[in-house]
């Protein structure tokens, strides 16, 4: 009994000292917690407020001011844009930079004074449902809250209605923005790990030692070891395309041949994350946990689990560094918006600028001696 | 004079502040087989490294196969063969998928042909579809070899290649070092193996870091100006216990003899005078092996660095 306690404790204590050698092992097990306590516990907000919010007016005056007042009383709305047309408005909301487009229309105000009832028009853009479900909801009080101060006799009847238009997603079904951006939460998982490992496999196995001894350049091995994954992840692309289409009846507006063009920038950008992680990784376990430490804050702050706009402006600044946050707005933009080339370019050209960087870096971090 | 195959001149490393290459200087003639020895650690894999461009040299500079080691690495990997230490060929694919993955990064014309040449000629052919890794470590080795020739380098540097490996596929092995050689290939050879150090033209011996000789079997051995003397009976057990503290003294028990070396003849006969009568002993006065007179620079080496310490 008492040798089986001393072998228990001098296996508890080899692990322990294993442990201690193994620095970023260690640095994970402290590090993963805390990071993961940051972010839930101030990074993530499953009820934005102060959403981007355009404004046509066709009816300056008063009325209009005490309209755009309660929106942003309530909450929920900031109206960031006053547009002239309806193109204006369109694009605003096809590339993201807004999530509400209100339009007061012509004569609204006389109209409203003559008890007729006037529409005010509210276009959601739902292709996120839970980044703006609380927001329209809050939209029923809006008649009251506009209209309390100049003309109380109107507040309960007739007043105006809200006609909330939801675009691209009208019955709010999450699977529309959950399945498309689960293409980009499995393909930076896939490139990321397999790269890492692919690499770090070699290191650990001593075949990197006989790699380096024959005429081959860093950057045909990593060539080499990015290819395959290429591939891999574009079979990955048709299989969940084809599940959201056929099982999930995903819309597909947009061009599938733009979103596999503009897929090359988001893979390469994470294939170039998992070659430095599997320059700096000693072995296998630790790609692991270096790919861990990127997978985390890629899900929960690039808006794939949590609305983007409900996070605070440090998080956000994370967010927009991650090349998944770049790659759901283009998914789910070409998809769900029908959004084409030029709508989408706001959001490639960070994905080719952590790219390039990334890749200098792993190019820089490859080591072409064993020194 | 014969062109030189490896002639590099003051070759240092360093590792973080140690110096595990301290100015080694190797001149090669090309076709000769050279053996590399020394104790485990003294920088035989960190010169071989050197040579074939893995590590950059902190010091010193010279030539493999007249190109620069440091500048043109890369043309020295496609005309030298390294085997390292450790199987570095890929456990998980099969005999004939590494050497045709080799193949192919040499470009090799005729590709197919050569690697069933290559897998006929080293006995492999009946192996070809088995996994690298599931290979006993003869086998490993004679694919390691094979790999490592393929491309016909001019320069072979093997980093202990028979370590593991049974005394018959030991001897096979050697044959076909000097066969190469008498194709005119040049080979650096790491061994422990005292027979294999017998077995090459010259033999270079390095510790910590420094080479200590260097020349063919029989120079090193007078180099070393060594006497040596051997007791054999049951008593060489308790002799060599009494002799080991002895300072310049070098004992080795090998099997039923002892060997008691020293630089210092007449000090060796002082040293051993008081066990000469012991009637469990028969002494006499021997030619020192290879072993004995390695055993002695390594303690010498050894004593060495600890004055200077």
């Amino acid at each position: 009994m008492l040798a089986a306690l001393a072998r228990v404790v001098a296996m508890t204590l080899k692990e322990l000292t294993q442990l201690r050698r193994d620095r970023l092992t260690f640095g994970m097990i402290l590090g993963v917690p805390v990071m993961q306590l940051l972010i839930f516990g101030y990074a993530i907000n499953a009820d934005p407020k102060h959403l981007p919010t355009a404004l046509i007016s066709r009816d300056p005056g008063q009325i209009e001011r005490n309209i755009v007042g309660a929106l942003e009383r309530s909450g929920y709305f900031r109206v960031v844009a006053q547009v002239s047309g309806e193109a204006d408005a369109e694009r605003l909301v096809a590339e993201g930079d807004v999530a509400f487009v209100v339009t007061i229309p012509d004569g609204f105000t006389r109209d409203l004074l003559k008890g007729e009832r006037p529409q005010l028009l509210i276009e959601a853009d739902a292709t996120d449902p839970a980044a703006t479900s609380n927001a329209v909801a809050a939209l029923a009080q809006l008649p009251r809250t506009a209209l309390r101060h100049d003309l109380p006799n109107l507040v309960e009847q007739p007043g105006f209605e809200v006609v909330v238009h939801r675009r691209y997603n009208p019955e709010g079904l999450s699977a529309y923005n959950i399945v498309p951006g689960l293409l980009g939460v499995i393909l930076t998982m896939t490139m990321v790990l397999m790269t890492s490992l692919a690499v770090t496999r070699e290191t650990e196995r001593g075949t990197m030692e006989n790699l380096l001894a024959m005429p081959l350049h860093p950057a045909e091995v990593m060539a080499g070891k990015v290819l395959p994954y290429i591939v891999i992840g574009y079979v990955q692309v048709a299989v969940v395309l084809l599940a959201a289409k056929f099982l999930f009846q995903v819309p597909m507006l947009g061009s599938i041949g733009l979103l596999t063009t503009a897929l090359l920038a988001f893979l390469l950008a994470n294939l170039a994350v998992g070659l430095t992680f599997s320059a700096i990784a000693r072995n296998q376990l630790q790609a692991m946990q270096m790919t861990f430490f990127f997978f985390l804050p890629s899900i929960l702050l690039s808006g794939f689990m949590f609305p983007f706009r409900g996070m605070p402006d440090w998080a956000q600044v994370i967010g927009e560094v991650l090349p998944l946050t770049h790659f759901l707005r283009i998914v789910r933009g070409i998809l769900l918006k029908g959004n084409g080339a030029p709508e989408i370019w706001p959001e490639v050209w960070p994905l080719l600028i952590f790219a390039s960087v990334a890749w200098t870096v792993a190019i820089l971090r490859y080591r072409r001696t064993l020194d | 004079m014969t062109a030189l195959a490896i002639d590099v001149e003051g070759l240092t490393k360093r590792f973080s502040g140690r110096t595990v290459v301290d100015n080694v200087s190797l001149k090669v003639p090309e076709g000769e087989v050279w053996g590399f020895l020394g104790p485990n650690g003294s920088g035989k894999t960190t010169t071989i490294r050197m040579l074939c461009g893995l590590l950059k040299p902190d010091g010193g500079s010279g030539t493999c196969l007249g190109l620069d080691i440091v500048s043109e690495a890369e043309a020295i990997k496609r005309q030298v063969g390294y085997m390292t230490q450790r199987f570095s060929f890929y456990e998980d694919l099969t005999v004939k998928e590494n050497l045709d993955f080799v193949a192919r990064l040499y470009a090799l014309p005729d590709r197919r042909k050569q690697v069933e040449v290559t897998m006929e000629r080293v006995g492999l052919a009946p192996r070809r579809n088995q996994l690298a890794g599931s290979l006993s470590g003869g086998w490993k080795q004679r694919l390691a070899l094979a790999a490592c020739m393929m491309h016909t380098p001019k320069l072979l540097l093997l980093d202990e290649p028979t370590a593991g490996v049974d005394p018959q596929a030991r001897r096979e092995f050697w044959e076909q070092i000097h066969a190469l050689a008498r194709d005119g290939v040049t080979v650096l050879v790491s061994t422990h193996y005292m027979d294999e150090a017998e077995r090459c033209d010259r033999i270079a011996y390095i510790a910590y870091g420094k080479l200590l000789a260097i020349g063919t079997v029989e120079e090193v051995v007078a180099g070393a100006r060594l006497s040596t003397w051997i007791a054999t009976g049951p008593g060489r057990n308790d002799v060599a216990l009494r002799l080991a503290g002895v300072p310049g003294i070098a004992t080795a028990v090998f099997g039923p003899s002892l060997h008691v070396s020293s630089t210092d003849a007449e000090a060796l006969r002082r040293a051993i005078e008081p066990y000469r009568n012991d009637p469990r002993l028969t002494w006499r006065e021997a030619q020192p092996s290879l072993e004995d007179v390695f055993i002695h620079l390594i303690e010498s080496a050894t004593a060495a660095r600890g004055k200077a310490a």
